[in-house]
Formats: C-alpha cells, sequence, structure tokens
C-alpha cells in the first residue's frame, strides 16, 4: 500500500445562492484514515496545496460509525458515508491520486458539504411514520410477533434517512416531488406492525398521490447504494401491490 | 394545552422521553438539538436494555436484585432510592417501547428475547440485534414525530444552547440558543428546562462518543451556577476497536453471547491467532473471575486487560497493545448463523472499518472511553414508605413520584436527565442500564416538572425582556470576540492536546504525580484560549469551527473539574483506580495492590463541583445508603496477594435481601 500523501479535491460552496468552487488538499498519509479523519487533519491545518490559508471543510457528522446517516457525501462520484469511506480501500481501487468529494447533489446546499435534507422528515410526518399507541401507561406487553416478522421489520428498522437512494434514484430530483425509496421503505416497516396497521390505509394515500409508488421506474440504484443493505426493493414490491389492492378496495366502497 | 412550556435541550433517549412524556400531559415542548434528533449519540448504543422479566424472576430474579447489582456494580456510590426506582419501572419501560414497536429479538414462540449481560449471573437484557440503541431512539423520534405534526412539541434541530437565563430570583426562566445555520442568536423562554445533553468522550480525545458529546452544555450550566456530581467518575469501556479518529464500540454483547477474551500465553507469539492452539491461550478473565467470567463489570475487565498488556502480553507492537474478542466458532462454540442474527450491527461495524470478518477470526481490541457516571448533579425526593422485602421491612423506599424535587439541579427550574445527570450509575455502570437510566429519567419527571411549572406563580412568557436580553448580548459578544480572534493557537490541535492529556493521566490508571501535570496544562491551555487562540474561520453563516471553538472552552473548564475531584479523591473505587505517587513505576507489584483500596470511612460520599468565581470548588455530600448496606465488590476473583494499603474495610455484614442469587 502506497504512503504517498493523501490528496482530496473537495468542492465547496460559502452559503446558499453562491457558486461552488474546488480546493484542493493534502495530508500525510496515515494507515486506516477515513474521510472524516481526512477532514479532522484538514482543520488542524486549513492550508489548500497552493499554500493558501481557507477554512476547515464544514461537513455533517456525529457517529463517524455508519449508524446516525449524517455524513453522506459523493466520493469519487459515489454516493456514502464518509466516515466509512476508508483512504486504504478506495486507493486500491482508484490508485494514489485525488479523491473528488463533492455535496449530495439532490438536496439544497447549506454550506460546504453541508445539505437540506428536511424534505425526507417531512415525508415521515405525511406517512404518519409511527406506531399510534394510545399513551405512556403501562398497559402490557405489545404484540407477540414472530422471529421472521420481526427479523423483516428489524431489517427496515435500521434506515438511518442518509438520502443514499435518493441521491442514486434517476427518478428523485431536487425540484419534483418523489417520495423515494426511504419513505416506501418506512411505510412498509409501519404497515408491517399490528398496531401500525391501523394506519395503513392513509400512508397508502399518501404513496398513492402525486410522487408517490407510481412514479418509481425500477431502476433499484437504491438497494445497491444503500449502506445498511435495507431490502428496499421488496418494499418497494410490497406497497405497489398494496397500492393496487387499496385502489380496487376504494372503488368497490363507492 | 397548558398556557406555560418546557423546553428540552437534547435530542437522544433521555431528551426524547421527557418531552413525549410532557407533550402526552398537554405540556407544549420545545425541543432543542445539534443534529436531527434521530441522530443522536443514543443511536450508537449497541448491546441491550435492562429490566426484570417473567422467566428470570421464575429463576429468583427480581426487581430488588436488579436494583442491588447496579448498586453494587457502582461500588455503592449512587443515590439507592432512585436507582430501587429505576429498577421497579423497568418492566413497564419494556412493555411500552414493545407496544412503540420497537423490533426486540423474539425467541421462537414470539416473545422477547433476553441476553446475559456484566455484572449479572442472571438473563435480563432485552435487545434488538447489537443495535438497540438506534431501535429505541427511532421508536422514540417516531412518537416525538407524531407530537410534532399534532403542534406539541416544535423542534429546533441545528440549535447549540448557549446558557441557561435565570431571572432576579435564581429560577432558571428559559435559554439561550444560536441557530447553527444563520448563526442568530435569541432567547427561548420557558417555565422549566431539562438538560437531557449526553456525555463528554471528546474531553479525552478519542472515545467511542459521537463528535457532539463535548459536554459544553453540561458545562454552560456548570458555568451558569449548576453543580456538578461525580465529575471524576468517567467509564472505559474494555473493548473498542482503536481508530484514528474515534475509537469503535465492541458491544458487551460479544461477550454476552459467548465471546471469549484472551492473549497468547507467550509473549509476543507472532502467529495468527487462529493457528494459536487452545492450552496456549490464556483466557485470562475467565482465568482471574470463574463465577462471571468476560462479564464481570467494565471497571474490572477494562483493568485486567490494562494491566495484561503492561506486563507485555498484548497483542502487536508496544505501545499500541490490544487483546483477542474471540466470537469464532472454535472459540465459542455457537455457529457462525447464530451469532450473525444476535450480533450482526457490531460485526457490521468491526469488518467495515477493520476488513476481517469477526466470526471468522478474533477481533482485536483495547479499551477506551465510553461514558460519564457523573455529570449535573440533581436532586431526589424520597419516599419514605418501607420498602418491603421476603415480608419485612428494610428501611426506606424509592422516589415520590410526581415530585417537583426528582431530577432537578441545584437551579429551581432546571432539570437533568439521561448521561447528563450524576445519579444512576455510582463509580462505575452496569452494560444495558444506560439506555434503561435515559428512558427511565425522561419518562419519570413528567409529572415533576408538570408539578413544578404549576406551582410556579406566573409564567415565563410574562417576565419583563431584559433578563433575557442581558444573555442575549453577552453570547453575541462572545461570539464576536471568537470570530475576531487572530492569534497562532488553532483550536482543533489545542483540543487534540486536551485529549491527549486527560487519555493519557485521567482514565484507567490515575496518579496524582500525573494529573497535577494534566491540571498545569489544561491552565496553559485556558490561557492559550485567552491570549492567542486563532480562529481559523470568521464566517457568519453555518460557521462549524466557531461552535467548536466555543465548546473548547467548556471542554477546558469540565477537563479541569474532572481533574481536581480524582486528585481530591484519595481510594479506589468503581472506575476510579487511583495509585500513590511513590508507586508509580512499581510494575512489580500486581496492578490491584498497587492501588489505594476503597475508603468507605472517608470516601463514602458524593463529589460536588461548584464553579466560583472562575474557578472549581470541590466539596461532598453523604450517599443515601437507607436501602442496601455497602458491602465488599467481590466479583469472585481468585489470585491476589494481601493488599498494600488497607483501608477502613465496612464493618457490617451483607443484609439478606441483598442475597438472593441461585
Amino acid at each position: 500500500m502506497s504512503d504517498a500523501p493523501i490528496v482530496v479535491k473537495v468542492q465547496r460552496q460559502d452559503k446558499p445562492g453562491t457558486a461552488p468552487y474546488w480546493q484542493t488538499f493534502s495530508i500525510p498519509y496515515k494507515r486506516n484514515m477515513n474521510i472524516t479523519s481526512v477532514f479532522q487533519a484538514i482543520a488542524g491545518n486549513p492550508v489548500t496545496v497552493e499554500g493558501a490559508k481557507t477554512t476547515p471543510v464544514n461537513y455533517d457528522a456525529a457517529c463517524l460509525e455508519e449508524v446516525c446517516g449524517s455524513c453522506t457525501m459523493l466520493i469519487n462520484g459515489k454516493v456514502r458515508q464518509a466516515c466509512s469511506a476508508l483512504v486504504d480501500p478506495i486507493r486500491e481501487e482508484h490508485g494514489d491520486g485525488p479523491i473528488t468529494i463533492a455535496p449530495m447533489s439532490k438536496f439544497p446546499v447549506v454550506r460546504d458539504l453541508i445539505v437540506d435534507r428536511s424534505r425526507m422528515f417531512e415525508n415521515l410526518k405525511r406517512i404518519r411514520g409511527w406506531i399510534p399507541v394510545d399513551g405512556y401507561y403501562n398497559q402490557g406487553s405489545g404484540p407477540q410477533m414472530t422471529p421472521e416478522k420481526q427479523d423483516m421489520r428489524y431489517a427496515l428498522s435500521r434506515c438511518m434517512t442518509c438520502g443514499c437512494c435518493l441521491e442514486a434514484c434517476p427518478q428523485f430530483t431536487m425540484t419534483n416531488s418523489f417520495v423515494g425509496a426511504q419513505v416506501f421503505g418506512q411505510v412498509d416497516y409501519f404497515n408491517a406492525h399490528p398496531t401500525g396497521k391501523i394506519d395503513a390505509d392513509e400512508r397508502m394515500e399518501q404513496i398513492m398521490g402525486d410522487g408517490g409508488i407510481s412514479d418509481c421506474g425500477n431502476a433499484q440504484n437504491c438497494v445497491k447504494v444503500c449502506p445498511k443493505e435495507l431490502p428496499l426493493v421488496d418494499s418497494i414490491g410490497r406497497m405497489g401491490r398494496a397500492a393496487t389492492v387499496y385502489s380496487l378496495k376504494k372503488f368497490f366502497k363507492k | 394545552m397548558s398556557a406555560k412550556r418546557v423546553i428540552v435541550v437534547g435530542g437522544g433517549l433521555a431528551g426524547l422521553a421527557a418531552a413525549m412524556k410532557l407533550a402526552e400531559q398537554e405540556i407544549p415542548v420545545d425541543l432543542f438539538s445539534l443534529v436531527p434528533v434521530k441522530r443522536s449519540h443514543s443511536v450508537c448504543a449497541q448491546g441491550g436494555i435492562n429490566a426484570c422479566n417473567d422467566v428470570a424472576r421464575q429463576q429468583g430474579y427480581s426487581e430488588w436484585e436488579h436494583f442491588f447489582e447496579t448498586i453494587k456494580g457502582g461500588d455503592f456510590l449512587a443515590n439507592q432510592p432512585p436507582v430501587l426506582e429505576m429498577a421497579r419501572m423497568a418492566p413497564d419501560i419494556i412493555n411500552l417501547l414493545d407496544r412503540m414497536g420497537v423490533p426486540f429479538n423474539r425467541t421462537s414462540e414470539g416473545y422477547r428475547a433476553l441476553r446475559l449481560f456484566g455484572g449479572s449471573l442472571f438473563k435480563r437484557t432485552h435487545f434488538a440485534g447489537a443495535t438497540t440503541g438506534q431501535q429505541l431512539l427511532y421508536a422514540l423520534d417516531e412518537q416525538c414525530r407524531r407530537w410534532e405534526s399534532e403542534g406539541r412539541i416544535t423542534k429546533y434541530e441545528f440549535w447549540d444552547f448557549l446558557w441557561p437565563v435565570r431571572d432576579d430570583g435564581g429560577r432558571c426562566v428559559g435559554i439561550v440558543a444560536q441557530d447553527l445555520r444563520t448563526m442568530q442568536i435569541r432567547a427561548f423562554r420557558g417555565d422549566a428546562v431539562i438538560m437531557a445533553t449526553g456525555g463528554n468522550g471528546l474531553i479525552f480525545g478519542q472515545s467511542t462518543m459521537s463528535v457532539i458529546c463535548t459536554g459544553s452544555a453540561s458545562a454552560r450550566c456548570y458555568a451558569a451556577g449548576a453543580r456538578l456530581g461525580n465529575p471524576e467518575f468517567v467509564q472505559v469501556h474494555p473493548t473498542a476497536i482503536p481508530g484514528e479518529d474515534k475509537c469503535r464500540l465492541m458491544s458487551e454483547s460479544a461477550r454476552g453471547e459467548g465471546g471469549r477474551i484472551w492473549v497468547p500465553r507467550k509473549k509476543g507469539d507472532a502467529r495468527h491467532p487462529n493457528s494459536i492452539p487452545e492450552e496456549e491461550r490464556d483466557y485470562f478473565l475467565e482465568r482471574l473471575y470463574p463465577k462471571y467470567k468476560n462479564i464481570v463489570p467494565r471497571d474490572i475487565a477494562t483493568r485486567e486487560i490494562y494491566y495484561i498488556c503492561e506486563q507485555g502480553y498484548g497483542v502487536g507492537p508496544a505501545p499500541s497493545q490490544m487483546v483477542y474478542l474471540d466470537l469464532t466458532e472454535k472459540a465459542t462454540g455457537i455457529k457462525y448463523e447464530v451469532l450473525k442474527k444476535r450480533l450482526g450491527g457490531i460485526l457490521e461495524i468491526y469488518e467495515k472499518f477493520v476488513g476481517v470478518d469477526p466470526l471468522l477470526e478474533p477481533m482485536k481490541i483495547y479499551p477506551a472511553i465510553h461514558y460519564s457516571m457523573g455529570g449535573l448533579w440533581v436532586d431526589f425526593a424520597r419516599d419514605d414508605q418501607p420498602v418491603e422485602h421476603a415480608g419485612r421491612a428494610v428501611g426506606g423506599g424509592g422516589m415520590k413520584k410526581g415530585d417537583p424535587r426528582n431530577q432537578m439541579t441545584n437551579i429551581p427550574g432546571l432539570y437533568a436527565a439521561g448521561e447528563a445527570d450524576f445519579q444512576y450509575h455510582g463509580a462505575n455502570r452496569l452494560g444495558a442500564n444506560s439506555l434503561l437510566s435515559c428512558i427511565f429519567t425522561g419518562l419519570y419527571m413528567g409529572p415533576s416538572v408538570k408539578n413544578y411549572i404549576e406551582s410556579q406563580k406566573g409564567s415565563a412568557a410574562e417576565i419583563s425582556a431584559g433578563v433575557f436580553d442581558a444573555r442575549v448580548r453577552e453570547q453575541q459578544a462572545q461570539m464576536e470576540r471568537l470570530l475576531k480572534a487572530s492569534g497562532d493557537q488553532n483550536p482543533y490541535m489545542m483540543q487534540r492536546e486536551l485529549g491527549r492529556t486527560m487519555s493519557d493521566n485521567c482514565t484507567i490508571i490515575r496518579i496524582n504525580k500525573r494529573m497535577k501535570q494534566s491540571l498545569a496544562l489544561i491552565e496553559e491551555l485556558k490561557e492559550r484560549y485567552r491570549t492567542r487562540l486563532g480562529m481559523p474561520d470568521g464566517s457568519t453563516w453555518s460557521n462549524q469551527t466557531l461552535a467548536f471553538t466555543r465548546s473548547l472552552w467548556d471542554m477546558l473548564l469540565l477537563s479541569e473539574a474532572i481533574t481536581m475531584a480524582a486528585i481530591a479523591r484519595d481510594e479506589s473505587r468503581g472506575a476510579h483506580f487511583k495509585i500513590p505517587d511513590e508507586l508509580e513505576t512499581r510494575m512489580d507489584i500486581p496492578l490491584d495492590d498497587r492501588a489505594l483500596k476503597r475508603d468507605d470511612e472517608h470516601w463514602l460520599r458524593s463529589t460536588l463541583a461548584t464553579f466560583v468565581n472562575g474557578k472549581c470548588e470541590l466539596s461532598y455530600e453523604p450517599v443515601d445508603i437507607s436501602l442496601a448496606r455497602p458491602e465488599k465488590r467481590d466479583y469472585g476473583k481468585t489470585t491476589g496477594a494481601g493488599p498494600a494499603k488497607t483501608a477502613a474495610a465496612p464493618a457490617v455484614q451483607p443484609i439478606e435481601p441483598a442475597v438472593v442469587a441461585k
């Protein structure tokens, strides 16, 4: 493994509405570095390769171990978490050349690599993303559940709202209304719970309207980029079928 | 809906539990968080959450047993009534989480599965794979989203808490906070304020904590007059993956499910671990602790790992020696697929960051800073109703539900909950008790906070603007000073120096001579901050460096309190392990014998740290031991020469109700 300095080319932007620009940094090589520790090294001495004093790179981060979903960005064109983007495997694949780092392209930039992902959270409100319990007093156990059902729910429960699936999806753009795999996975998750099922119809209404399930083009990019390997395509399939059933139900109820 | 409002600072398990409980009681909540609340540090918790349960009960377990395990695990430093209350409510909390949809692992019949965890011989830990904190946090996040959609909770995400506002009478009546995007600084009125802002791992440089865990919010309350309790008690978790940016936690559940810690019997054995046969391995925790084996409490496991490496048996070149945590089928006898199911999340972390499948090759781990037992001092109202056990009254009770004093700091109207408080874990926390204490404190304090705000005449909304404006102006001025700082000291490099000295001198082993050096460095860093700080980013939009630089000062204040309290406490208790100066280099003496012993006669008391005229002042208060008399904290260690220094041993017998293990 080469120990040539680690060079990163970062797409920066000072605030919304201003033009983005590139800056290149070089830091001494150390084994087992990830992109977040590269940013930490830059922050200790924020100088570009041309010797210009600049500011530390601004980016969302928290857990540094790929469970919080904060540090989503484009690294060598691929959407992923910066904390689990290790330099050594990147070098194995791409050589020692500069690593290109850019913010997600489907969400408005706030500054540098920080983007505004509130759209994902607003959608979770729309689809009633919670179990409608009566209250917080002790009323006994929840429903009994088979290990298989728990397995299915557990897999979907790991969605950390990182946005990788939306970034990779050809149907999702910054300005359209498509809700994307993130929402379909969560609808599937809440509908799969005996109490959650109470709101299933309402959730169906939400994902059958504008920007809903019929806008999915089946590219299957989502499942390829999901860092938690959520079975998103299974969820989308189930939601498609549920939507059909639901619209028939509605039709015959009239 | 109530005309009064409550501010909750911190959106982890404790903050969300408090917010949702208040919302249920029709009290509007303003919820502040540095990050979208589901990205809070609680998301990193892995192993599980403790509670007595039907199966364990039939094997001889009880809420009392859980209480006593916790008290003993904490080396008898925790006030007892709050811990009893927590153990009692734990089964209710599991039921509630279950109803809220947490995907707990299930048995074949469909009931909630259980696993073994540190400090107990009973299976009383409920779990969702090996990512339990994530599932619990998300369930509370979902509930708060529901209240948000109904207008009862208003979220202020990407906001930094700056200061608690106190009125002329000293009551807390709101906060000053900053929008980290627009950088606007403004005041918010609140009839009560709850600090649920977690721990302070970043003070130690690398830790298992998230980058937002600076302890700044607590430190700001401390600077504003709130006492700290037991700041010197910090937990070093035995098993983490060392790293450049953080130490990644390898959950205790790996050991609870059968993982075994070992080192080669031969020093410097360079063979691949899979080639080292059983007889040439030293499973040292099993050797030393035949009863608890690999799941002895964390402080004990950490010291044993430290000591085995100090003696040169660690793996890899010194000083970065590590030990093996073995989950292979060869060592555990458990099939690949079974462990994959129960530990998936943590196995993934190891594989992603180290590149090795831990089910095929033993993991290499080393202890890392993990949790703050100490924190903001909080009060409690004891329920004097006698507690019955096995038909006998054994003295005081738990807490009085709904009493406004529960979880209140020494500043009226300012509360603390979760890791940010000091109350539940004494000198050492048992695994899977933090997810419990966070949710417990958040829920339990709901009625207390409600009663407090209803008892106050008038509301925060009616207070004149003067006191709020003054605090906002102060924060504004401080921000402007920081933005203009043009010295030669980079704040990130200064924080690294702080982390290094605190890690080197103030964690597993504590020696006064070395800690005094750290104190001197902290003083020097404060001086450099005051006179030579250079702000790398002067922007007034979305400036992360500003927030970091501001919290560097708070981290210095907190480090000072931690180090001073550790120097003052001349005994060993739980995670605090004091070696006298003159024995600093005596590696020939076994580690346990080098240290001071627990000294109940002089030190069975909580440390209080108060910020007075810019300095940390220490004082002490007695511990409430009304329910169980302290006894020797024995986990059945089989070796050890006589103690080098004996302090007054507690001359009491353990009382009967405390010893129910079958």
